[in-house]
């Protein structure tokens, strides 16, 4: 607290930031995106390092999480394959809004090398995808970049709960 | 050029007779020239049918008849000491002749040899399951089921191992298509949408080489760029160097402005 006497109408301004509570809301909900602990296949072993000291997710206020229920971001990690597909779709389903789906790697994208009977012909047949991570597998710093595209898409949008539904099911 | 060759109605028909170049044979050596194999040959053929014999790579390969693998195994395993089972599959012949080709892919640790028991079953016909001698032909046989949908009986648990249990045929028959057949390819659309869903979602994109020219979001035709998201343009873009209204870092070389040193300042 300032001990002498300050005019704030002149000198240097009122001390109160104006902002929307959209903005607000967005700002916090971007800062704190909690993944969810799932990894389908190598993609998942970059995202682990990702999530580890040398690369550092925490300081993004980005804590992966082992329940769909605490999380906010779906990161498809590898490759998607049909046998699985429901269970991605159920995990999706469980996760509260509003939530986030970043597809990492190419097989997650479109399928990538895996032009076969058994994978998924990418992940945005099942699930809406907000991110697509380009890479096999990508980096560490791909998916690092990634995040902080979701997050400025986050700041972007409005934090009311009457989000239009993004596919009708 | 390759033949002509119907693509309509692909499932219905094998596709290796034409596509697969057939590699030539390895070699086969008498079974008499190994004394141990020409041994267990002589054991084995006293008791049952034996159709041909073989060795192949320094491995004695028999051929037997379907109905008598159970006996034959428990014959291998306990006389014979072959006391490993590495593998067992299956090879799809069912265009040509109708049939599966089973084999047992055997190890004798004591002896240290490798041998293969083969035979031939029609298409809907049983085998016995050899599980009760081999533990390992548990998931094995499963496999085998599973991807040439051979069918065991005696087997405890005879479920598919890899495939979803609702999954339609199986897999590895040559008549099945690399990309699936129809119910494969809307497998998950299927199951988590429903059957009706097919029309929103629209078919699978299978190839991997698609260009849409005029989607500029996605792509960049070369000599025919125009800014990310604008409208696509036929004419060719201007990529050699213009002096007006070009970058204005970059200046023309003209060749009196150059003066060349003769040594290093």
């Amino acid at each position: 607290m300032a001990q002498h006497k300050i005019n704030y109408l002149s000198e240097g301004g009122l001390p109160v930031a104006l902002t929307t509570v959209d903005k607000l809301v967005q700002w916090g909900r971007s800062n704190s995106l909690w993944p969810m602990t799932y990894g389908l296949a190598c993609c998942a072993i970059e995202m682990m390092a990702t999530g580890a000291s040398r690369y550092d997710f925490d300081r993004f206020g980005t804590i992966f999480r082992a329940s769909p229920r605490q999380s906010d971001v779906l990161i498809i990690a590898g490759t998607l394959t049909k046998k699985h597909s429901p269970f991605m779709r159920r995990l999706y389903d469980q996760m509260s809004e509003p939530k986030w789906v970043i597809s990492m790697g190419s097989c997650a994208n479109t399928g990538g090398m895996f032009n076969t009977y058994a994978t998924v012909q990418g992940a945005d047949r099942i699930i809406p995808v907000d991110i697509y991570l380009p890479g096999c597998a990508p980096r560490p710093e791909s998916l690092q970049y990634a995040l902080m595209l979701l997050q400025k898409k986050v700041r972007t949008q409005s934090c009311s709960n009457k989000l239009k539904p993004k596919r009708l099911v | 050029m390759r033949e002509y060759s119907d693509k309509k109605n692909r499932q219905a028909k094998a596709y290796y007779s034409d596509r697969f170049y057939l590699s030539p044979q390895v070699p086969k050596e008498k079974v008499d020239t190994d004394n141990i194999f020409l041994k267990d040959i002589k054991s084995l053929e006293s008791l049952f049918v034996i159709k041909e014999a073989y060795i192949q790579k320094g491995q004695l390969v028999v051929y037997i008849s379907a109905k008598d693998n159970l006996k034959v195994m428990k014959f291998l395993k306990n006389k014979l000491k072959y006391n490993f089972l590495s593998d067992i599959s299956a090879v799809d012949w069912l265009a040509k002749s109708g049939e599966f080709e089973i084999f047992y892919q055997m190890l004798s640790t004591s002896k240290r040899k490798r041998m293969r028991v083969k035979f031939f079953i029609k298409e809907k016909e049983e085998i016995k399951s050899v599980t009760s001698i081999y533990k390992s032909a548990d998931w094995a046989e499963r496999e085998m089921y599973d991807m040439f949908g051979v069918r065991i009986t005696g087997h405890h648990f005879m479920k598919r191992i890899l495939m979803p249990d609702d999954w339609h045929d199986h897999p590895l028959r040559k008549t099945y298509p690399l990309i699936g057949d129809e119910e494969a390819q809307w497998y998950e659309i299927d199951k988590i949408f429903g059957r009706e869903y097919r029309d929103v979602i629209g078919p699978e994109e299978r190839d991997c080489a698609k260009i849409v020219e005029k989607d500029t979001h996605r792509f960049a035709r070369i000599k025919h760029e125009v800014p990310f998201g604008t409208k696509y343009s036929s004419e060719e873009t201007q990529t050699e160097y213009q002096e007006e209204g070009g970058i204005p870092i970059v200046r023309k070389l003209k060749k009196s402005d150059v003066k060349i040193l003769k040594e290093r300042p």
